[in-house]
């Protein structure tokens, strides 16, 4: 057996590990990616209302000031701490798992590479998905605050369309973008770590999958002020 | 050939090994006996270097381990086949992808011949019919026997086995017992068993180690084994004494 084609035979089984991944932080997380999007879109849609209540304001502000919120700060970092709890704390309590199981032993003891095997397809997915959880968000959150607006009344879908499209920056979806990238980073590469050294049973699974979640919010707070002084 | 010499380990500030020496023969069959805690499982991480020693080295066919690169170490670990003490089932897999993995991820078979090849070593440790079910749907003893089957689906020239046959019952234990002996005779494998049970000890092995108090206590063939007149090993021995029938001694 040559040693490419066992490297080819890897590579297939990498590849299959990160089509999994793929599926089960970026498809399977649409749903409450979007809920959340879908109502931060529209309780900022009426706050601002409420604020910038004012017959001297025209009302088509508010989508100018609701989109470029949602495109450059909330669909970042809600999907971010969305994704901290429900992929952060899976990763982790599933390589804890496996780690205090001696499965990651196990696949050590086939010859194969376990970081290879286990955190790097898991990295990949989540710096893939996370930028396109991040765009479903900025959709479903727009289309949150505009179905906010014509409910209460405050402005008409097309006033509020004019309104983000007149004050538009360029700028803001690349900027949600690359947070959405360094967040995705995070999110999985931390976790992985913490899990793929648990140690101490079920108490040491447990503890790794709090730690995971706790760090993953506290690294994207952190990288968000970071790259907001950095990059604007 | 696998080479342990003068291995020293312990864990923050405990000594789990305290120079273990031992040599194993190719196509030998090795046991390993001692006390619960006596460090078994952790001598045989060190064989594939998942646990690496403080001091001493393991030659694995007169390479020391140690000193090769994690790829070189990868090809080493190839040639083995290792059965943990817990199983180490791959709990998102069923029992049949559990011992299909190494078959799918080291050789080129197609579909077919591993479906063949998965319900031959599964027949092999009797279970012939729990294929689609999870590790977690299975007995403890299943479990085991499924981390055997995985274990010595690809024939490997070296196989490790952490308490084969702990938590089974007597009969499925001879029939295991007869498993691993069959796979050493037929297939020329060098085996390594570690085991509370001079049962299969008796029955399966050509050579024995005893490690007590983290030491090499005693270590020789099977013969010399029940003619020893050293203390501990023989009251280590006659604890087990209920389960050595008349039959098993041949
Ligand atoms: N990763 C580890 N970290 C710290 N201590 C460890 C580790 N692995 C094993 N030990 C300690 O080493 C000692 C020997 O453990 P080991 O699992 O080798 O025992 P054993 O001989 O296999 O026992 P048993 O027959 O019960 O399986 C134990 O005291 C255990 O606490
Ligand atoms: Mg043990």
């Amino acid at each position: 057996m040559s040693s490419a084609f066992k490297s080819l035979r890897e590579m297939k089984m990498y590849r299959e590990n990160f089509q999994t991944e793929l599926i089960r932080i970026g498809i399977d997380s649409i749903p409450i990616v979007s809920l959340a999007a879908a109502f931060s879109g529209a309780v900022t849609t009426v706050q601002t209302a409420y604020q910038l209540v004012s017959p001297l304001i025209p009302p088509k502000i508010i989508g100018a000031v609701v989109v470029p919120s949602l495109t450059m700060e909330l669909a970042a970092v809600v999907t971010g701490f969305i994704l901290s709890g429900r992929v952060g704390a899976r990763i982790a309590a599933e390589l804890g798992t496996m780690r205090v199981s001696e499965q990651i032993d196990a696949i050590e003891a086939m010859g194969l590479n376990s970081v290879g095997f286990l955190i790097v397809p898991r990295v990949l997915a989540g710096i893939v998905m996370v930028p396109v959880l991040y765009i479903t968000a900025c959709l479903v959150g727009t289309f949150g605050g505009i179905l906010a607006a014509e409910l209460t009344g405050v402005v008409t879908a097309g006033e509020f369309l004019q309104g983000a499209r007149e004050h538009f920056d360029n700028f803001g979806p690349y900027f949600g973008l690359i947070k959405a990238f360094v967040f995705g980073f995070l999110i999985t590469a931390v976790s992985c770590y913490i899990g793929y050294y648990t140690h101490g049973g079920a108490d040491g699974v447990g503890r790794s999958t709090t730690r995971a979640a706790v760090m993953s919010c506290v690294l994207i707070l952190i990288a968000d002020l970071v790259l907001a002084v950095l990059l604007l | 050939m696998i080479q342990i010499e003068h291995v020293y380990k312990s864990f923050s500030g405990r000594t789990v090994l305290h120079d273990v020496s031992l040599e194993i023969s190719e196509g030998c069959t090795q046991a390993i006996i001692g006390q619960s805690g006596s460090g078994k499982s952790v001598l045989m991480k060190h064989l594939i270097g998942l646990l690496r020693p403080d001091r001493g080295r393991i030659l694995v066919n007169q390479v020391d381990i140690g000193q090769i690169n994690y790829s070189e170490l990868r090809e080493v670990r190839q040639q083995f086949g290792v059965l943990f003490q817990g199983g180490a089932l791959f709990d998102s897999m069923s029992a049949f992808d559990n011992v299909a993995f190494p078959l799918r991820t080291f050789t080129r078979k197609t579909d077919q011949e591993i479906q063949l090849e998965v319900q031959k070593c599964l027949d092999l440790v009797q279970l012939s019919n729990i294929g689609l079910k999870n590790p977690d749907e299975l007995s403890g003893g299943m479990r085991k026997r499924v981390a055997l089957a995985r274990a010595i689906a690809l024939r490997p020239r070296y196989i490790l086995y952490d308490e084969p046959t702990s938590g089974l019952d007597p009969e499925t234990s001879n029939a295991i017992n007869q498993l691993i002996k069959g796979l050493a005779d037929r297939l020329d494998i060098t085996s390594v068993v570690i085991t509370h049970d001079m049962h299969s000890v008796l029955s399966i092995a050509d050579h024995v180690a005893f490690i007590h108090n983290s030491r090499m206590h005693w270590n020789g063939s099977v013969d010399e084994l029940q003619d020893s007149d050293d203390e501990i090993l023989r009251s280590f021995i006659t604890a087990n004494e209920y389960r050595i029938g008349p039959s098993s001694s041949s």
